[in-house]
């Protein structure tokens, strides 16, 4: 790090293994969460929502539930007037030539007509969310029903049900991306192989739901809300304009916030719109908490494609090409664009060299609830393809897993490697930087596969054992702009404040951007106060998305952080009489080298930047205090590879993770425990969606089950201990050398779970193929029992 | 979804479709119905509250009858509105056979919930479904056994305003048909037996 000239002088903090700063609030109970919120004034909200996946709104009979004690207001689609809107995009579509694409972007309440089950039709506010829920009992609603759009292909196809009135074939988007020539691949290839592959839906279950509470106050005349989001800031520029309010009249905080996953970034969710709305129109406080049943429904939900593949391949199993075209199922409404099927698209390219590559997709609409990112946010899907092509073509060429990897990985010296398509952040997809080789080779000997496959593996299977190896790569892009800021400031009583605008979930925030600034100015970790999502302490930001708060926050953190150090040296070099050269800043104080006792603290040097009375200088500023902000031109790759050693149960169809292995890059390291930690969830969400987690919908788009009894989530048992091991390759683009890591855990394990359980119990053999995800002990049933032709064999 | 189901009475058939038709037994037999009016000369509404799980759901359903062959069989078709907890629709086909000493119930249903009904998950709705057919059929077999009295509306069953009636006394007596029984009235009874299938068809079918 002394190697970077815009690095401090000594790294303390950086890269050091340091515990959270926001543990102890945490672990106490001493946390501030939206629903520990209690206002003057504050009512509780309740939604009233559609039983129906696809119905015409008849009438709507509110009167009974105005007239209930406890209610203070009722309020339908009509109600809104001219609040009542189809909201922005989140995300417009990038530059693609020749890109197709319909927005139908979500309302506050529908009118007309309900397009999931789910989707919200009235708002009860009242006195508390019992006389709330009761007055929902109240509302009689007739609904005309009509013909559902659920199963995603048939949704695309000629004469399906119109989600949105007008619109054949549902097609949100249709997007075409190639580089290269396939077709000439495909010709002089030695082998083509097609295979069709499905992803199914799940969802990210935050431990805390999602939870709005606004506030207006009538003497200062200002909108304070409290929310969930990840995007406080962007959701603050958004209400004031659909509320007609001036932008420095609202005041978004997101408190600390118990999980957000992608989940929790759409900006305008009907409840983020309506209780503000609400809040305004009472002159009072309103708040609403996501039940988790309502969770199921209200919340985005992720995932759904059906992707028809092929790879083109010469003798030696060098890839010539891929061609893929795929369905993206996207809910009923499309706020975010193109951004996860342009993810997946963009991820099937993987961690090889692909000359060629011809890719469409279409997005659909259907009558579900929105799909939007997740943890990965569509680049799951992708690895999966790459990842179960590899396999299916090392298969077919008599090669080995990893030998077919390795031959195709990208050579270390072909960085950066420009792709010819558009990534979701409007730029040519661009792998920054990477070294693939030495994370391939690492996790192959963690997890010993040459000896487990030649010697472990045959011994157990003699012995009756059902026992399989996986290995996948991955990349993952990381950090994308448009940019982020951050202010620091030295404060009187010593203690350094750092304030930027995206939102925290649980990353750590408050610990590795304290590290950050602690190193630069000279004071303990501890000793450094972040605030994040709170858009009174800093105004401008983008969000918590696309594994971007470290890289890009991270970042501007470093630049304020270097100019208030600038600022108190030169503060100090005045105040000691001396060269600016001569001072350092430690210990919490400015201090002249070789000069014991002439030190300042901190604090007191603050002060003197904050005269009462002679002048701060022409062209300088009071306090010790600096703004800057980091936009990088592009996002920056991280990469890695997971491997995993399996045992499953052939009659329970039940399984024993023996060993998991990670190895990852995601440049240079801030905090080694946060990453661990960002691993580690990742991966347990990641086992979650290849092993448990299945939303089931029948064929009126009715989601079956919306309890967590019935939708798995992985317990502390079902995840493994894993060994983790990364290599440091910097990203070029920003300063600190900084990639992402926030979803590389979740990214790899579909595949992986795939190719080690089809191993264990020896499917390819028997001619079967696992395509799809997620997998379950049932589903694995019937494959073994479609391999077999007959019952699975007994252990 | 479908749902087929079979439940066998030790009761002739003629008895069954009689005691059927009462609309004190059925009062009787049907856990949380709360009231029935007719509206026109084959529909019927009726208010039946039903507990799933953690959803309380008070049913405001509409059911038709059609291609009725007494003693035999009839179809019905319904719609149930659950307010927030859900929707229901369907048909059934039910049948009475001779069995011996004994009568069979048969019935057919082909059924769709929505709403949190849909969502709570078949393994909570499986064990209520399966408690609500269970309490119905046992309480029908011991009434129409005679192995019970029964308990029925204080006035005599005329019009179908008085049966929707919460008022009940006990009697002595088993039911049996009497002049009350007229067709405008037997439908009623069918209807409330129709609620009833309907209801147990699409709990049972709800996954």
């Amino acid at each position: 790090m002394t190697a970077n000239p815009s690095a401090p002088a000594v790294n303390r903090y950086f890269g050091a293994p340091v515990t959270r700063n926001e543990d102890p609030a945490l672990l106490t109970g001493q946390a501030l969460f939206v629903d520990d919120l209690v206002l003057t004034e504050m009512w509780h909200a309740a939604l009233l929502r559609s039983p129906h996946a696809h119905a015409r709104i008849e009438s709507i009979d509110v009167t009974a539930a105005r007239a209930r004690d406890g209610v203070i207001a009722v309020y339908t689609a009509e109600d809104l007037g001219d609040f009542w809107q189809s909201v922005p995009l989140v995300v417009p579509p990038p530059p693609i030539p020749d890109l197709v694409f319909n927005k139908h972007t979500q309302v506050p309440l529908a009118k007309d007509k309900v397009r999931y089950a789910g989707e919200p039709v009235v708002l009860v506010v009242a006195e508390s969310r019992y006389v709330a829920e009761d007055a929902l009992d109240d509302i009689v609603v007739d609904y005309a029903t009509l013909p559902v759009a659920a199963d995603l292909e048939r949704a695309a196809a000629d004469g399906a049900p119109e989600v949105h009135d007008g619109l054949a074939g549902n097609v949100a988007a249709l997007a075409h991306q190639a580089k290269g020539d396939y077709a000439a691949a495909a010709a002089e290839a030695a082998t083509v192989i097609r295979r069709r592959f499905t992803y199914d839906h799940g969802m990210a279950q935050p431990m805390e739901t999602r939870g709005v509470a606004a506030q207006f106050d009538r003497k200062t005349r200002r909108l304070t809300v409290w929310a969930t989001t990840q995007a406080p800031a962007s959701l603050r520029g958004g209400l004031a304009a659909l509320l007609g309010l001036g932008e420095r009249d609202v005041r978004v905080v997101a408190p600390f916030v118990g999980g957000g996953f992608g989940s929790k970034l759409l900006m305008y969710y009907p409840e983020e719109l309506l209780m503000p709305w609400a809040a305004l129109q009472l002159g009072s406080a309103v708040k609403w908490i996501e039940d988790r049943g309502e969770h199921f429904l209200a919340t985005t939900q992720a995932r759904g494609q059906i992707h028809d593949a092929e790879m083109a391949l010469d003798r030696d199993g060098r890839i010539l090409g891929i061609k893929d075209v795929f369905l993206h199922d996207n809910g009923a409404y499309n706020p975010y664009g193109l951004t996860v099927p342009i993810n997946s698209q963009c991820s099937i390219l993987g961690t090889y060299d692909v000359p060629a590559y011809d890719s469409t997709f279409t997005a659909v609409f259907t009558n579900k609830p929105i799909v939007a990112p997740y943890r990965g946010a569509g680049r799951q899907h992708g690895v999966f393809v790459i990842e179960r092509l590899m396999d299916i073509a090392a298969r077919e060429l008599g090669l080995d897993r990893a030998e077919i990897r390795r031959r195709n990985l990208i050579a270390a010296d072909a960085f950066p490697v420009k792709h010819e398509i558009i990534f979701q952040d409007f730029t040519a997809l661009t792998y920054d930087s990477g070294n693939y080789q030495p994370i391939l080779e690492r996790a192959l000997e963690l997890i010993g596969y040459e000896k487990f496959v030649a010697e472990e593996q045959p011994a157990l299977r003699a012995a009756g054992r059902r026992v399989g190896v996986g290995i996948v790569n991955y990349i993952e892009g990381t950090g994308i702009g448009p940019y982020e800021g951050a202010r620091v400031q030295i404060q009187a009583n010593g203690r350094v404040a750092v304030a930027t605008g995206i939102g925290t979930q649980g990353q750590g925030h408050f610990t590795s951007f304290a590290q950050i600034a602690a190193d630069w100015l000279g004071v303990g970790v501890r000793d450094v106060d972040v605030t994040t999502g709170d858009t009174d302490q800093f105004y401008w930001g983008a969000g918590t998305f696309a594994s971007r708060g470290a890289v890009v926050a991270g970042n501007a953190v470093n630049h304020a952080a270097a100019a208030v150090h600038e600022k108190a040296v030169a503060l100090a070099a005045e105040h000691f009489g001396c060269e600016v050269a001569e001072v350092v800043l430690e210990d919490g104080a400015a201090r002249r080298a070789g000069a014991p006792g002439e030190e300042i603290g901190l604090g007191e040097l603050a002060s003197l930047a904050n005269p009462m009375r002679g002048a701060v200088k022409p062209g300088t500023e009071p306090g010790l205090e600096a703004t800057r902000y980091f936009g990088p031109e592009s996002g920056t790759t991280a990469s890695g590879a997971h491997a995993m050693i399996v045992e499953v149960d052939p009659e329970t169809m039940m399984i024993e993770i023996k060993k998991y292995v990670v190895v990852h890059d995601c440049g240079t390291v801030i905090n080694p425990l946060l990453v661990e930690g960002q691993i580690h969830g990742g991966v347990a969400q990641g086992i979650g969606n290849a092993f448990y987690e299945q939303l089931v919908f029948d064929d009126d788009a009715q989601l079956l089950n919306a309890t967590l009894a019935d939708y798995l989530i992985p317990t502390s048992l079902d995840v493994p201990r894993m060994q983790l091991d990364h290599t440091v390759t910097p990203s070029a683009h920003n300063e600190l050398g900084i990639k992402g890591v926030g979803e590389a855990g979740a990214l790899p394990v579909g595949p992986l779970f795939a190719q080690a359980l089809e191993d264990a119990l020896e499917l390819p053999a028997r001619g079967v193929d696992i395509l799809e995800i997620p997998l379950s002990p049932n589903r694995l049933w019937e494959l073994a029992t479609d391999a077999s032709d007959g019952a699975p064999e007994g252990g | 979804m479908e749902l087929n189901g079979e439940q066998r009475i030790a009761a002739p058939r003629q008895k069954v479709w009689d005691a059927l038709n009462d609309p004190r037994v059925l009062k009787a037999c049907i856990p949380g119905c709360e009231s029935l009016t007719q509206d026109g000369d084959s529909a019927f509404d009726a208010i039946v509250q039903a507990k799933v799980g953690p959803v309380r759901a008070k049913f405001t359903g509409r059911v038709e009858l059609t291609d009725i062959r007494p003693p035999e069989s009839y179809r019905i078709s319904g719609e149930g509105k659950a307010g927030p907890a859900g929707v229901a629709k369907g048909s059934a086909d039910v049948s009475l056979v001779e069995d011996g000493d004994g009568t069979v119930l048969n019935y057919v249903v082909k059924a769709d919930v929505g709403g949190k009904l849909a969502q709570i998950g078949s393994r909570l709705v499986q064990s209520t479904a399966n408690k609500y057919a269970a309490d119905f059929f046992a309480r029908f077999g011991d009434i129409v056994t005679s192995a019970v009295p029964i308990e029925a509306p204080a006035e005599a069953p005329t019009p179908a305003g008085a049966v929707a009636t919460r008022a009940v006394t006990p009697v002595a007596q088993p039911a049996a048909a009497d002049d009350a029984n007229t067709a405008h009235l037997r439908r009623l009874n069918w209807a409330l037996l129709a609620i009833i299938v309907v209801l147990i068809g699409f709990i049972l079918a709800a996954h």
